[in-house]
């Protein structure tokens, strides 16, 4: 008898060590995520995978599944407060999706469809973020980053190295460079790391790509994110 | 330069551990963190330059542009602005001849705010490169003016600037106990350590330091985790606005505090401790030091401490300005070099903290408790308070009263009767347990301090009917919005969001969506945060939300809808660069 947990009525076996989110994508539940991407240990920050377990509120990205769970992952409650909290990410930077080369491709975006946001609902924080340029095949736009360190990740445990960090406290928080200059060009970044298409919005971007694929023939301009991201992730999990 | 760090690192065994220890020393010396040291200690410590970088912009007292020689920083908790805080900021500001935050064109000084000091029972209280200075009066500020001017060394400056009263009002069952030293540890040992450890369960003892969990059960889960090292930290981070009781216990009882921790390590199979003591309390760390020099000359630490065949040492680790390392994930972060950001739980400190390793973070009075506890049994102590809440608890009360200060009651003593010990007349209302407390109003005062109605980690602030609820709402939320950690969306975005709605509401910009707004805030902050301090920065608004309706009612105004920015405002830039400022370059808010 394998171990179970229950999620929104639905019997799903797990396997020790699992976390909710390794377990319900293993069977075909899709859980919003923004911050988790199954290749790298968890961080549990944009809370977009909140569920609520036994009635308690929980990261699903890093929760480990645990026999006797009732977890309820689609709910109204849920469902608007995940709404609530993309909008915030959506405010606290500068996302201006139609001027966006990442359109159409962008997890953020697709997530905010998925969730059926229309508008930003709070009030926009219109930060002066910069763009690094300097790196000759990869750039930075700082308005789109929402700190869920899968680049910083992508570079440590798959890439070997160390290129990218988020420095500072609270509202303050910024992405780094590991570069003398603190420019992207002066790091050991190459364009074909994983750490440079790992980017879930369209904060790191690979340079004179940009338009290859044409706006309607894009990742979420056919399938939804959830679709989408069972089929990449279920798949990795098996690997 | 590179001398110096060198020597630094190499004092500090060249572990990334000790990188803040390190970073106080470049600061001290260097005024800020020049880019070339972090490069040279990014080599040194063989750790990357980002987390060197990172920890820098993480912690308030550390600097990447040069601050002033002396360092002003003046305590901005609701206890300060109660005694006048803006109007003595700003006139230290003027005769320094600077503006707030800035350093003077000589280098000489830099003045600027800071969150609590943890001196809320001798306000103003403030920092001078990073030594406490309380009671400030426009005379004493005026003093200060001088020495700074005249360049005088910190060390000629009068000791009366830097006095620090304990204030120990009212004594009860902790305070009364003077122990000798080694008592406790010899105790522990005549009893045996797991009689001890049911000595310590059967006292109820929950933890002091907000959250009450069981002591004993801490430490015996951290004592059957299968490991060959296990830490035993003290938390001295003391960060929450009005609470300065572990200030005082660490002045006047460290050697029972030393002891409590001796004799957790024991238990649970420590060899090695930390005692993580706010940065604003550096005026403590030599005497702290010496205490601990003397238990080691006295065997009470160091190898086979009383000849019972036990090693233990305590190392002090100062912090650097951040309310979130009091929750003891960041804490164990810092201690281990990094930014204070609360880790992922499970697994629990007590199964994997510092290092990795079993680690117990108790809180300064638990120790004492515990020590307490070890001499005199578990039924001693578990005879005092509720079914709940054993023992006593020590409060730090400040505010509108005759005697701020330190007093220690049993739990289950009621708010009326601490308002009549300490001469609280014509009160409003308390703030129980700090900004993420709660906040009660003049019909609850028959409600008693304990755990299973009013728990408080000692904070407790005296409001009287001359002060507004707003005010107080105001300065806790910037509180919260200045020391969120920024790991989580949540917190780091809600809680700037909520400074905001709360600014816009005081201000009297608000109207009528913006108080379900607020509340609508509150909860997604509450419920969806990663630690404590989201999932309490909300309750300002909320306690006082739920009383005084009325209040935040009436600051809005009779229009439907007020954008959440300035329209006039934003067109400032257009305006100067337009050079006009005739009527038709003004934009009323709202059509007439
Ligand atoms: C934001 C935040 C700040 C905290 N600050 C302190 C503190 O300054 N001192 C303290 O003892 N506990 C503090 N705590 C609680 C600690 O996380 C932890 O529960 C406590 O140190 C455990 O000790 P105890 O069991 O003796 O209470 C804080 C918690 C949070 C969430
Ligand atoms: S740049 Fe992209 S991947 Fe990196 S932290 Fe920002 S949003 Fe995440
Ligand atoms: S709740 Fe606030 S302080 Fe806690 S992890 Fe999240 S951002 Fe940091
Ligand atoms: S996906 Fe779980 S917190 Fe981001
Ligand atoms: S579409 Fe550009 S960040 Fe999402």
């Amino acid at each position: 008898m394998s171990k179970t947990i229950v999620i929104d009525g639905k019997v799903i076996p797990f396997e020790d060590g699992q976390t909710i989110i390794q377990a319900a994508t293993a069977a075909g539940v899709y859980i919003p995520h923004l911050c988790h991407n199954p290749k790298f240990t968890p961080h549990g920050s944009c809370k977009l995978c909140t569920v609520k377990v036994n009635g308690r509120n929980c990261s699903a990205c890093t929760f480990p599944a645990s026999e006797g769970q009732n977890i309820t992952n689609i709910s109204e409650e849920l469902n608007d407060d995940r709404e609530k909290i993309t909008q915030m990410l959506f405010v606290e930077g500068n996302h201006f999706c139609p001027s966006c080369e990442k359109t159409g491709n962008c997890n953020l975006q697709a997530v905010a469809y998925h969730l059926g946001m229309t508008d930003n609902h709070f009030p926009h924080f219109f930060e002066n973020r910069e763009v690094d340029a300097s790196h000759p095949d990869v750039m930075i736009d700082h308005n789109r980053c929402i700190f869920c360190t899968l680049c910083v990740r992508a570079s440590q445990q798959e890439d070997g190295k160390n290129v990218f960090a988020i420095s500072g406290r609270g509202i303050e928080k910024r992405l780094v460079v590991n570069s003398p200059s603190g420019l992207l060009r002066d790091s050991d970044l190459d364009v074909n790391d994983c750490a440079a298409h790992i980017c879930p919005t369209g904060a790191i971007l690979i340079k004179r790509t940009g338009y290859n694929v044409p706006i309607g023939q894009r990742i979420f301009d056919h399938a939804h994110i959830d679709t989408v991201a069972l089929a990449a992730e279920g798949a990795s999990h098996d690997e | 330069m590179q001398n110096f760090i060198k020597n630094l690192a190499q004092e500090n065994d060249f572990q990334a551990t000790r990188l803040l220890k390190i970073l106080r020393g470049v600061q001290t010396k260097y005024l800020h963190i020049p880019k070339d040291a972090i490069e040279q200690l990014a080599e040194l410590l063989n750790i990357p330059r980002t987390q060197i970088q990172n920890v820098v912009e993480f912690y308030s007292f550390f600097h990447l542009q040069p601050r002033g020689q002396y360092d002003i920083l003046i305590s901005s908790s609701i206890t300060d602005l109660m005694v006048g805080q803006e109007e003595l900021v700003n006139y230290f500001a003027e005769k320094l001849g600077l503006k707030i935050g800035e350093v003077r064109a000589d280098g000489v000084v830099s003045l600027n705010n800071t969150s609590c000091t943890g001196m809320c029972d001798q306000s103003l209280a403030g920092l001078v490169n990073g030594y406490a200075i309380t009671k400030l009066t426009k005379s004493r500020i005026d003093e200060i003016v001088e020495n700074v001017n005249k360049q005088l060394p910190l060390e000629q400056w009068s000791r009366d600037l830097f006095d620090v009263q304990d204030n120990i009002i009212k004594s009860d069952l902790l305070l009364n106990q003077k122990p000798t030293q080694g008592e406790a540890i010899n105790a522990t040992f005549a009893r045996g350590l797991m009689e001890t450890l049911n000595e310590v369960e059967k006292s109820g003892l929950r933890g002091r330091g907000g959250a009450g969990y069981t002591t004993a059960w801490k430490w015996k889960f951290c004592h059957e985790e299968n490991a060959i090292q296990r830490y035993i930290v003290c938390n001295a981070d003391e960060g929450e606005p009005g609470t300065f009781k572990d200030r005082v216990l660490l002045n006047s009882y460290a050697d029972s505090v030393f002891e409590g921790m001796t004799v957790a390590a024991a238990i649970i199979g420590a060899t090695q401790g930390f005692i993580y003591l706010r940065g604003e309390y550096l005026h403590l760390y030599e005497k702290l030091e010496g205490i601990l020099q003397a238990r080691r000359n006295a065997n009470l630490l160091g190898k086979n401490i009383l000849q019972h065949g036990f090693d233990f040492d305590i190392e002090i680790c100062l912090g650097a300005g951040a309310y979130i390392c009091g929750e003891e994930s960041a804490l164990i972060e810092s201690l281990e070099g990094k930014a204070g950001i609360p880790r992922n739980r499970p697994p629990y400190p007590v199964v994997s903290g510092y290092l990795n390793k079993p680690t117990s973070v108790n809180n300064v009075e638990t120790f004492l408790a515990a020590a307490n506890i070890a001499i005199h049994g578990g039924e001693w102590f578990a005879n005092l308070g509720t079914a709940k809440s054993k023992g006593t608890k020590i409060l730090s009360i400040s505010g509108d009263c005759a005697k701020a200060g330190i007093y220690e009651y049993p739990f289950g003593t009621t708010i009326q009767t601490i308002l009549n010990d300490c001469g609280a007349s014509d009160v409003l209302g308390v703030q129980v347990g700090g900004p993420s407390g709660t906040f009660i109003a003049n019909d609850e005062f028959e409600r008693k301090i304990a755990f299973e109605d009013l728990a408080t980690g000692g904070s407790f602030i005296v409001f009287n009917n001359s002060r507004n609820i707003l005010d107080i709402v105001h300065n806790f939320s910037h509180f919260f919005a200045h020391e969120s950690c920024g790991f989580c969306t949540p917190c780091r975005v809600g809680t700037s969001l909520l400074k905001k709605q709360v600014d816009k509401i005081v201000e009297g910009h608000g109207s009528a969506g913006d108080i379900v707004a607020l509340e609508e805030l509150c909860q997604l902050i509450k419920n969806y945060s990663h630690c404590g301090l989201g999932q309490t920065a909300a309750n300002p608004v909320l306690t006082t939300l739920e009383r005084y309706p009325e209040l935040y009612q009436s600051m809005l105004k009779k229009i439907s809808y007020e954008p959440g920015f300035d329209l006039d405002k934003s067109l400032e830039t257009a305006r100067r660069m337009a050079h006009r400022d005739d009527a038709h370059a003004h934009l009323a808010q709202v059509e007439d």
